[in-house]
């Protein structure tokens, strides 16, 4: 005999991305904290030693921020004209900045006065860093060429001239005092190896490139021009390994996760994606404000630093683990493991007599109304619901009394106060895409059913012109969706290529948008 | 059934159960009901179906337990006969030839040699009256007997069987039709009519549906269309009557009963809640709901330990009296339409199609029974009249039966269309389809097709939909993208259309790279692998109607049927017509096993049916007249073993067979002479090795007369074939199914003793045990008589004693003497002689 089958509350898809564990990861930080700064930022440099602080390169000063301030814990201001990539020492004591006025200056962190100024470029100087010996300092500038310079001494020691185009980006190697790269609006990467006198190694990328990036083993070279995202095989020769196009706008910046396995790259489109380093598909998007210059993350991804053209500094910290814990602790207090067990686990001895009990069903209390016929007292029931944020539940009991074909008996003659939960319950998820299709037959029925007595309650009036309002504002951006819809059909029909046969107006991705509501 | 040479078209089970009130025998151990042409005496523990009683060539109206022998039975059918059975063993003792069509039989313990029928007024089959018709028996010993007594009772009653019944003990006879009431009195030869207003002030309807009058009171209960019953009382008086007025059901009461000792009354009715009322007491009542369909007939046992209710949707429930289910016998859901197409589930090889509603069925074709039904909808049934609920319309297996794909439709008034896509996976542990994904609302409008990839590889799994809204769409299973909380679940992969037509038929070919979708009168090819137009064919004017891709070696082509009568084949690779013709198909389909496709041409009423291989002009075998009306729905069963036929016309037989339901929804099949041969030979072996009534005592006995009756000379069974005992015993246990086998404990003594080398050589010592069960011999004899195939003498009954008078003329303690002389043991005597 069967018996009586339970209301079904329809699951509804989660909109949006998965929850990966990629998601989950680059989800659990803060809300970001923003600091307005002097001009577009387009460096961002953490220190490698223990405090962390990071040096924020914006127009004609470097502001060098500690890991949880709000305010410079030091600001260099000794610039003539805009400051370009600071960049701090392995050591975290000496900081180097390029500028505008093409002299490449040096400081000592603790100090506010350049100790050493580099005169020679003949432009701006938008590229600078140290080697690993810590003893020489690579520069590249707007005049084409990339200069070594001696820290004692403050004298060159060489200048290359291979580029073609001015240099804006440029790294060197963490393994060898000698190698280093260079990447040009030319649209070229070259290594230089110090003891030569000549590149011993050109990639081209194709586009000019904005951000070069070595990966930790050296192996592996990572640049990025134009919306194109390149990793480069060094060991093979500078073989091109993989071609990313995934930003819609030139990518500015490149950074890698601490510990190695995932990529981020910032674009001016202002998304910042992370890619998985071993098959180099986007695994999480970051969406900012504005266009994205410069891209940084604190060692242990404690913290992302984006820097924007509008100025603005985001510093986002990763939440502790209490932090974390606390969001999954505020579910409801479930009985402890005890209390469900209870006398479930007791094994009969070998003389007791088992006395089979039927299996009672347990059902929800709007479903035992239902089983009897209850249908207004159900619907009450359901309603509760609404107070625990679970309107699926409402909708479905709705939806089922509609099937039942008694929804009319089970709204009518109700009184004021209930008519106005109710109303406020349509108000709230009427237009919700998820619930319109039962909702609105519900809406139509409320309607009939109390024509004649409207008007004679302010209450229920007021509610019913909320509803009108609401569904005129839907209507409005229904249409204007539509609209969009037609432009876009427009546009995907014109990039189509034009095939012998006729062929069909096909829409993959944006059947979606064509649930359009029936009022 | 209609003969063409060889191949023949024969009933495949599924016929209805419900259609007549069941009857339980006086032991409550056997049940009868009418089904089709024949009835069916199932077991009430076992559901087992024991005996087949065949021999009506048209629908049998009324099963009756005979008065007079509870042994025997009586069933009517529209053929004109009635005919008499001996359900226990399955074998047909008379039969009564009427002339007329009868539509129910009644009888009473009162009424001796006389039964009751109902036939048609005018003897023309199309007329709308009815008359009770008393027929009384003719004494005569042949096996045919022509009843020409006919005298009427009362004119003008209803046909359905549920609307007359006998009142205390066969007084009075009521019968009910449209809101009148009438009672006919055999002694005073006097009938009495009440009449009711056709509306009561509610608005009620009160029409008569159905009528059952109270063993041993003077009191009919009515059941009314607006649910009510009403106890009518004090009927003799044309006056004076009486009615009190009970009300439970909200919708017609379908069947009543009174239990035999009339302290209960039983109704039923499209609730599917069966109320028992205490008489007299009305206000207690007893329910047991949930009974799964409405109820249309209500049966009690004589004894009354046993309640049978038969439902709507082809199932018989027995009740044990304390209210509690104890068996359920299910035949095929046929209701009154087939929505999904008939389909054959591919890892059970059972025909698969909508049932209950809300259900899938799953039937076995092998054994003619109900494997299970399977909840597609999952929502709590609501039984009411004009109600829209959920009705599945669409069924897809994949190929290997891993996945199944429903679709679930509701259509609310003056409201868009609710549809559900539905996928199953199915699960190997508990072997049945486990719910995946739902896609609810997976088209705007109704679904038209659906069809799974038949990718081979198995390694990923498509499902096409092509529905009214102008949209085809694929779905896919992502093969990596699962997290680990929850499973993979299907999501759309693509969404077609072409110049916003509306696809009527989708197809894939057999290797699973291209998709054929029609549209209209054009035919669309995509290749599933990149979504791309690959080419149209089209053949004007008419739109398609059905599409089909060749199989095995002629898979380069693709077979439609257009609405203007037209068979039309297409070869892929020159993207061309190869050839076409002029036939009305209503049904095309391919056999997956061969390279052969079945087209049913419904011409001039009746179907023919041919079958033909696409590379091949001529047909393989064309049959004609397969039947009347237009056939729908067909499938190809795989055969569970092959057929070795060497015969050109049935060769196509071989791997599969094909299935079809009829205009009246009868599940039909094609059948070859040896198949058929073979069929009844063994349901033959099933026949003799039935062992329901057997108890270990009459094995042991039984054995022993056979060899008896092989000395005596009294020789009447045919049947009964002189085989080495040994043999017969070990063949009889390797042979027949184990289902039906005995315990083992009751084979052992059999197996035993079938190993000993003789009884003849032990027959001295046996002897005297033999003297010692004489007594118990005795009582075993009348089944030994049924053995035999011999009418059972019994005095009482009128149409054996003119069996025996054929004989001379001897006293009843004559004949035990006589019978007492054969029983003995001449074994000894045997071998005397021959020693």
């Amino acid at each position: 005999m069967a018996s009586f089958k339970p209301t079904k509350i329809q699951v509804y898809p989660k909109l949006g991305e998965k929850v990966t564990q990629d998601t989950l990861y680059w989800k659990n930080y803060k809300a970001p904290v923003q600091i307005k700064e002097f001009g577009a930022i387009t460096s961002i440099d953490f220190s490698p030693v223990a405090p962390h602080n990071f040096a924020v390169t914006a127009f004609t000063r470097i502001h060098i921020y500690g890991p949880f301030s709000q305010e410079p814990v030091k600001t260099l201001t000794r610039f003539k004209d805009t400051a370009y990539c600071g960049r701090f020492r392995s050591d975290g004591q000496l900081l180097v900045a390029g500028c505008e006025d093409s002299v490449v200056r040096l400081f000592d962190v603790s100090g506010k006065a350049a100790l050493r100024m580099f005169r020679g470029h003949t432009k701006a100087v938008h590229v600078t860093d140290f080697t690993s010996d810590r003893y020489q300092i690579l520069t590249g500038s707007d005049d084409y060429t990339c200069r070594l310079w001696d820290i004692p001494n403050a004298t060159e020691l060489n200048s290359y001239r291979e580029h073609t185009d001015y240099v804006r980006c440029g790294v060197t190697s963490k393994l060898n005092r000698d190698l280093f790269i260079t990447g040009s609006y030319d649209h070229t990467l070259k290594l230089f190896d110090a003891r030569a006198d000549k590149s011993v190694m050109t990639m081209d990328h194709g586009q000019p490139v904005e951000s070069l990036l070595l990966y930790p083993s050296e192996g592996l070279l990572v640049s990025a021009g134009g919306r194109h995202v390149k990793v480069w095989d060094l060991l093979k020769g500078g073989q091109p390994l993989v071609s990313m196009k995934n930003h819609h706008k030139t990518v500015t910046c490149l950074c890698l996760s601490s510990n190695g396995q995932r990529l981020l790259s910032a674009s001016l489109d202002r998304h910042v994606k992370v890619y998985n380093t071993t098959n180099y598909k986007v695994v999480h998007n970051f969406d900012y404000a504005a266009s994205i210059l410069s891209l940084a993350l604190a060692p242990n991804d404690e913290s992302i630093v984006a820097g924007m053209t509008n100025s603005i500094l985001s510093i986002k910290h990763r939440k502790s683990p209490e932090e974390s814990a606390e969001v999954s602790g505020q579910q409801r207090r479930t009985p402890s493991y005890r209390v469900f067990v209870k006398g479930k686990n007791y094994a009969p001895k070998q003389d007791d007599y088992l006395v089979s009990k039927p299996v009672k069903q347990h059902l929800a209390k709007y479903d035992k109304q239902l089983r009897t016929f209850n249908v207004s007292n159900s619907l009450d029931t359901a309603l509760t619901w609404t107070r625990l944020r679970k309107p699926e539940i409402t909708v479905a009991v709705i939806k089922e009394l509609d099937r039942r074909g008694t929804l009319k008996n089970a709204l009518a003659g109700r009184d004021e106060q209930w008519l106005a939960r109710l109303l406020n319950f349509l108000i709230g998820n009427l237009v919700d895409p998820r619930f319109a299709a039962v909702l609105a037959p519900a809406a139509e029925m409320i309607l009939d059913v109390y024509r004649r007595v409207v008007g004679q309650s302010p209450l229920v009036d007021r509610q019913l012109l909320r509803l009108q309002e609401l569904l005129e504002r839907e209507i409005d951006y229904q249409q204007d969706l539509l609209e969009v819809l037609g432009m876009l059909d427009t546009l995907f029909a014109s990039s189509l290529p034009r095939l012998e046969v006729p062929h069909p107006g096909t829409s993959r991705c944006f059947y979606w948008a064509s649930c359009n509501y029936t009022f | 059934m209609v003969e063409h040479g060889d191949i023949r078209v024969v009933h495949r089970g599924g016929s209805k159960i419900n259609s007549r009130e069941p009857v339980v025998t006086n032991d409550s151990r056997f049940l009868l009901c009418a089904s089709g042409e024949r009835v069916k005496v199932f077991s009430t523990s076992t559901e087992e179906c024991v005996h087949d009683l065949r021999g009506h060539t048209d629908l049998v109206t009324g099963v009756l337990l005979r008065p007079t022998n509870h042994l025997q039975v009586y069933s009517c059918s529209v053929d004109g006969t009635v005919r008499l059975w001996d359900f226990t063993d399955g074998i047909l003792i008379k039969t009564y030839d009427i002339g007329y069509p009868v539509y129910a039989i009644y009888a009473s313990a009162n009424h001796e040699g006389v039964f009751f029928i109902v036939t048609p007024t005018q003897s023309d089959n199309r007329s709308e009256l009815f008359q009770l018709v008393a027929v009384h028996l003719p004494q005569s010993g042949d096996q045919l007997v022509e009843a020409q007594e006919l005298s009427a009772v009362l004119s003008n009653v209803s046909s359905n069987p549920a609307a007359t019944g006998f009142g205390r003990g066969g007084e009075y006879i009521a019968s009910a039709k449209g809101l009148h009431l009438e009672v006919y009195f055999f002694k005073k030869q006097k009938s009495y009519r009440f009449s009711l207003k056709e509306d009561n002030k509610k608005g009620g309807k009160n029409t008569l549906m159905c009528i059952a009058c109270h063993p041993k009171d003077d009191c009919i209960a009515t059941g009314h269309e607006d649910g009510k019953i009403r106890l009518w009382r004090n009927f003799n008086h044309k006056k004076e009557y009486t009615y009190t007025t009970l009300h439970w059901h909200h919708n017609a009461v379908s069947s009543l009963r009174f239990t035999p000792e009339g302290t209960n009354l039983l109704s039923g009715g499209l609730e599917s809640v069966l109320v028992q009322w205490r008489y007299n007491q009305e206000s207690e009542r007893d329910f047991l709901p949930r009974l799964g369909s409405a109820i249309t007939h209500i049966a009690v046992s004589p004894d009354g330990t046993l309640f049978c209710t038969s439902h709507s949707d082809n199932k018989i429930t027995i009740i044990q009296s304390c209210v509690k289910v104890s068996a359920v016998i299910q035949g095929l859901v046929n209701g009154e339409s087939v929505r999904t197409d008939l389909m054959v589930d591919p890892r059970s090889k059972s025909l698969v199609l909508n049932g209950k509603p809300g259900h899938l069925q799953f039937y076995s074709l092998q054994r003619d029974k109900l494997l299970y039904n399977l909840d597609i909808v999952q929502q709590e049934y609501i039984h009411e009249l004009g109600l829209q609920q959920f009705e599945v319309v669409k069924v897809a297996f994949d190929a290997p039966g891993n996945w199944m794909a429903t679709v679930e439709e509701r259509k609310p008034k003056a409201a868009e269309p609710e549809i559900n896509l539905k996928l199953w996976a199915f699960d190997e542990q508990t072997q049945s389809f486990v719910l995946n994904t739902t896609v609810s609302a997976p088209h705007e409008a109704q679904i038209t097709s659906m069809c799974f990839s038949q990718a081979a590889d198995g390694q990923t799994s498509m499902l096409v939909s092509a529905s009214e809204d102008g949209h085809f769409k694929a779905w896919q299973l992502p093969r990596s993208a699962c997290t680990e909380d929850e499973g993979p679940s299907w999501s759309c992969d693509f969404v077609g259309d072409y110049r916003g037509l509306a696809p009527q038929c989708c197809c894939f070919s057999a290797d699973g790279s291209l998709l054929a979708v029609s549209f209209q009168e054009v035919v669309t090819v995509w290749s599933p692998a990149s979504w791309e137009l690959l080419t149209t064919l089209s053949q004007p004017p008419k739109a398609i109607r059905d599409l089909c891709f060749g199989r095995l070696g002629c898979s380069k082509y693709l077979m439609g049927t257009t609405a203007s009568n037209l068979l039309c084949c297409w070869n892929l690779l020159t993207c061309s017509l190869e050839w076409s013709t002029s036939m009305d198909v209503s049904l095309l389909l391919s056999d997956p096993l061969t390279e052969n496709m079945a087209a049913f041409c419904c011409q001039a009423e009746s179907t023919d049916l041919f079958v033909f291989k696409p590379s091949e002009p001529r047909p393989v075998a064309s049959l004609k007249a397969v039947c009347s009306g237009k056939v729908t729905r067909a499938v190809f069963a795989p055969r569970e073993e092959m057929l070795e036929s060497c015969e050109e016309s049935s060769q196509w037989l071989n791997r599969s067979q094909l299935y079809f339901l009829t205009q009246h929804m009868d599940l039909m099949t094609f059948t070859t002479k040896a198949e058929e041969d073979r069929l009844a030979a063994s349901s033959k072996q099933l026949f003799i090795d039935d062992s329901v009534a057997m108890t270990p005592f009459y094995l042991l006995l039984g054995k022993h007369r056979k060899q008896e009756n092989q000395d005596s000379l009294t020789r009447l069974s045919a049947e009964l074939m002189p085989l080495p005992r040994g043999s017969l015993a070990i063949k009889e246990l390797l042979q027949s199914p184990a289902h039906v086998l005995p315990s083992t404990s009751v084979l052992c003594s059999m197996f035993v003793e079938s190993l000993l080398v003789s009884v003849a050589d032990g027959s001295e010592e046996s002897k005297h045990a033999e003297e010692e069960m004489e007594s118990e011999k005795e009582e075993e004899d009348s089944e030994g008589e049924m053995e035999s195939r011999t009418p059972r003498p019994e005095p009482a009954s009128p149409g054996l004693q003119s069996a025996e008078s054929a004989a001379p003329a001897l006293t009843k303690a004559q004949l035990k003497e006589l019978r007492r002389v054969k029983k003995l043991d001449h074994g000894w005597l045997a071998d005397l002689l021959l020693s």
